[in-house]
């Protein structure tokens, strides 16, 4: 009876969903659904030149985040350990563009409780803020890009951006600056594939041995530092 | 026009846990099932192995595993007089999307809640008189008992082979068990894991201060387990990859390790992945649903006939199913009045962070569900005279992770960059931990769940809006609550302690908990309940709905025990009285 039916079903669906791969309405019965090596491990990035910035935009960002995470003697900053690579790969895929993220209008402003409300995608808003910051700086220091500009004025520029009070044409410096704040801490942190933590340098600073998959011995080794070396996803080196 | 599928005995929607149960049960009653389910199919060896499981961006930070809002969110304001706005991306909660649903990547906390939770209005009349209840709070005694459920507690413990120690088994209180809970009938599958240092210290500290610390019930085994289904699991293995996170060992228990495997080898089972269930239909009567409308990948609308159906969508989509097939009256928070959408309700979650020198707790050695909590502080175990609210939470040292993206905490004052930040960010990183007290939300009146009036999915249809704020008895139960852990995090000789009680308004943009609750509630009375005691329908006697949708409010507990209970218990009423004899279980 299970049986007959299950032919029928077949009949019926199979001719609409003949495609099985991942991405689509797929019938499951009678077995898991397996296929061999059909695992979806992530990709490495790319190594070679800026995909999304503009050689102009990085040099900027390396400067930027060289302050949000500054090289002292035991680990290098965030411009050594790749992080400006690890932004201008996540800006030129799937996060830059906000995909999968719920992008219909109407756009309006919400309270804080109601979370981030712009139509800017990550990557648009990397572009306009760094344009604005250009045009900030030229103006304001005689025609020098941000790069160029003294250290200390920088980093001031970047606390005005954590307040708030700093003010940029068509651009909102304050939402700029959580942003590449968090994408900073995220690829000093992120597995190396993506591009950042090279060398695995964020995670010796602190001690995460990132991707071991058994510490049982250790549970019970009460106060006692964990002395093996950092592994990634990728390998122990990168 | 959708095109339409010769008929089934049971269509289940959605195949996360509860599906899983559901779907297996009516097979074993001989029901042939077709489960239709809105994201891919999920296994082990092929989503989650070892060799990058442990990815964190990917994970945590990007959601790989979960629903994208694109294909559907949820509108949020605190209160009626706002205009609800889209959650673009997922924030203070995590919907799940896949085969396995939230059993994919949860914690594997697996609470029962207390005998006194399931009459909390008839229990806290009784012991405070009704005026210790403010009065737009809705709560509700759940019209099932705890003796009722004990039974499938111990079935979806047994499923998930749950590592802990029982406190009180028959009645008999049980030294290293947590004292305050209602009776079992026996131990649990499987031994507590074994803890790390720093839940280590906070037991000791938590009986010096004459509290009752025990072991979290844990569904990350603490040894190899063979389950009731023959399914077998292995031990946890501390990765620290758990929350969020797919298992790649078989040591935590999902739909994935206890019941697919068994599930998918049934000759009436048949699974259909990548298709969206976008209504339940009824017939001209509107009293019996004669199926479901799904969409596939295509876009092309199919008609699955069935005799019954089982809705198993997640608390939010379960309650969107039933207000866009015009199933039961929607509520109406101006007059109180109809039971879709209403006693909406969450989880109070509150923390104190605490610095120490010396110390090095291996933040990293972790696992979902290790910890030593206390339950003295949680439901009516202690006296509410005078306190000013009612509810309470369990708290504790859990361990889940040492993730470094996520995980960072510094003391108060640091800069949130620079040299400094990167000093205090080395320095504090073995030596700092999270303290958590999760605490339970009662049910208001102005906590509710309808129809968006502006934004729409895909496919044009409204989205669910949730209307949610913390009310003064939650805030100051979390302030209670966050000072008793405080102290007890006190004796442990930290140098620094931050607590962090649970402020107003709620932020759906940071995470809590994706505990939610209610909508489509359980009780003996039509008016104030969508679904009877057997989780069916009072409105559709062949629709029964599945999931924490049908918790009246929420306890100080993860729900998913509970919800595993209630899966079960519903399941048997199927099997034992409403195949005999389909209608009504409770006459209306
Ligand atoms: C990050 C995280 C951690 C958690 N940790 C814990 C914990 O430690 N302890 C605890 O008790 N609970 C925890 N939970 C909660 C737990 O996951 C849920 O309680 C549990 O999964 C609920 O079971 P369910 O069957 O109701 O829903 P789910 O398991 O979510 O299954 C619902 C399924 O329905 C599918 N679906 C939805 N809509 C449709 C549709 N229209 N058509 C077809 N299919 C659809 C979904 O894709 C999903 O697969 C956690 C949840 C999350 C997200």
């Amino acid at each position: 009876m299970a049986l007959k039916r299950r032919e029928l079903l077949s009949s019926t669906i199979a001719a609409v969903f003949a495609v099985t791969t991942a991405a689509c309405a797929t019938t499951v019965t009678g077995a898991l659904p397996w296929t061999a090596s059909a695992a979806d491990p992530p990709k490495p990035v790319t190594p070679g030149g800026w995909l999304y910035f503009t050689p102009e935009e990085a040099g900027v960002v390396e400067v930027f985040v060289d302050h949000l995470i500054p090289p002292d003697p035991k680990t290098p900053g965030a411009r050594d350990a790749g992080v400006a690579v690890y932004i201008d790969r996540q800006l030129a895929g799937p996060y830059g563009s906000s995909a999968g993220l719920y992008m219909r209008p109407p756009f309006a402003d919400g309270s804080p409780q109601q979370g981030a409300q712009s139509a800017l995608t990550p990557a648009a808003r990397y572009r306009v803020a760094l344009a604005a910051l250009d045009q900030h700086c030229r103006q304001r220091f005689a025609g020098k890009s941000y790069r160029d500009i003294p250290a200390d004025q920088q980093v001031d520029l970047i606390r005005q951006m954590e307040k708030g009070s700093l003010v940029l044409a068509n651009a909102n410096a304050r939402a700029f600056f959580e942003v590449i704040l968090k994408n900073t801490q995220e690829g000093f942190f992120a597995d190396p594939i993506y591009g950042g933590n090279r060398d695995m340098v964020g995670w010796k600073m602190i001690g995460f041995p990132g991707a071991i998959y058994d510490y049982r011995d250790w549970v019970g080794r009460h106060n006692e530092r964990y002395p093996n070396p950092p592994v990634g996803i990728g390998g122990s080196t990168i | 026009m959708a095109r339409i599928l010769p008929a089934t005995d049971v269509v289940v929607i959605g195949l996360g846990w509860t599906g899983s149960i559901l779907a297996h049960e009516m097979c074993e009653a001989g029901l042939r099932v077709v489960a239709i389910e809105r994201g891919p199919w999920r296994d082990t060896a092929t989503d989650f192995p070892t060799t990058y499981a442990q990815d964190e961006l990917r994970y945590h930070i990007r959601h790989d595993l979960f629903l994208r809002p694109a294909q559907e969110t949820v509108t949020m304001r605190n209160n009626t007089s706002q205009n609800a706005l889209p959650m673009r991306t997922w924030g203070s909660f995590m919907p799940p999307n896949g085969v396995g649903g939230g059993g994919v990547h949860w914690n594997g906390q697996t609470w029962r809640f207390l005998p006194s939770d399931f009459r909390l209005r008839s229990h806290l009349t009784e012991r405070y008189g009704a005026k210790a209840i403010p009065e737009d709070m809705t709560i509700q005694d759940w019209g099932v008992t705890y003796e009722e459920l004990e039974p499938h507690y111990d079935r979806f413990e047994y499923l998930c082979g749950t590592s802990g120690k029982a406190g009180n088994l028959a009645g008999k209180t049980q030294p290293g068990g947590n004292p305050f809970e209602g009776a079992r009938s026996r131990e649990y599958p499987t031994p507590p894991q074994q803890q790390p240092y720093a839940p280590t210290l906070f037991a000791k500290a938590a009986l010096e201060a004459g509290c009752h610390p025990f072991p979290q019930p844990s569904s990350n085994l603490s040894q190899p387990y063979t389950n009731t289904l023959g399914m077998k699991l292995g031990p946890c293995t501390y990765c620290g990859f758990c929350e969020w996170f797919g298992c790649g060992n078989y040591s935590k228990a999902s739909p994935q390790t206890t019941v697919l495997p068994s599930l998918v080898r049934k000759l009436n089972f048949e699974a259909r992945t990548q298709c969206e269930v976008i209504r339940i239909n009824k017939d001209a009567s509107g009293k019996q649903a004669t199926g479901v409308t799904y969409v596939d990948t295509a876009g092309e609308e199919w008609e699955q006939p069935a005799d019954l159906v089982i809705l198993c969508a997640f608390q939010m989509f379960n309650v969107r199913l039933l207000l866009e097939s015009g199933i039961g009256k929607p509520y109406d928070p101006a007059t109180n009045e109809g039971v879709i959408g209403r006693n909406f309700s969450y989880q109070t979650t509150s923390g104190v962070d605490a610095f120490f020198e010396n110390k090095n707790f291996n933040p990293f050695v972790a696992s979902g569900a290790v910890g030593m909590i206390i339950d003295d502080y949680n439901g009516d175990n202690f006296d509410h005279s005078g306190l000013g609210f009612v509810g309470g939470g369990y708290m504790g040292a859990g361990m889940t992770n040492g993730r470094p993206i996520e995980g960072l905490r510094t003391p108060p004052g640091t800069p949130a960059w620079g040299a400094d930040w990167k000093r205090a960010v080395t320095d504090n990183y073995p030596s700092s931990y999270g303290f958590a007290a999760h605490g339970s939300c009662y049910s208001y009146r102005g906590n509710a769940m309808d129809l968006d009036p502006t934004y729409i999915d895909r496919f044009g249809r409204k989205l669910l809006r949730m209307t949610f704020d913390f009310h003064d008895n939650e805030l100051k139960m979390s302030q209670y609550l966050t000072d008793r852990l405080a102290e007890i995090v006190q004796k442990m000789g930290p140098k620094q302690v931050v607590k962090h009680p649970r402020t107003g308004p709620y932020n759906s943009s940071v995470y809590q908990t994706t505990h939610l609750c209610g909508g489509a509630v359980m009780g003996t009375d039509p008016k104030t309940s969508a679904l009877n005691r057997y989780l069916q329908s009072w409105d559709v006697s062949n629709l029964f709905v599945m999931g924490a949708t049908a918790f009246p409010q929420n306890a100080g507990y993860n729900p998913t025990n509970t919800v595993g209970a209630l899966a079960y218990w519903a399941a048997q009423a199927i099997r034992t009285q409403y195949l005999k004899n389909p209608g009504p279980l409770v006459p209306v």
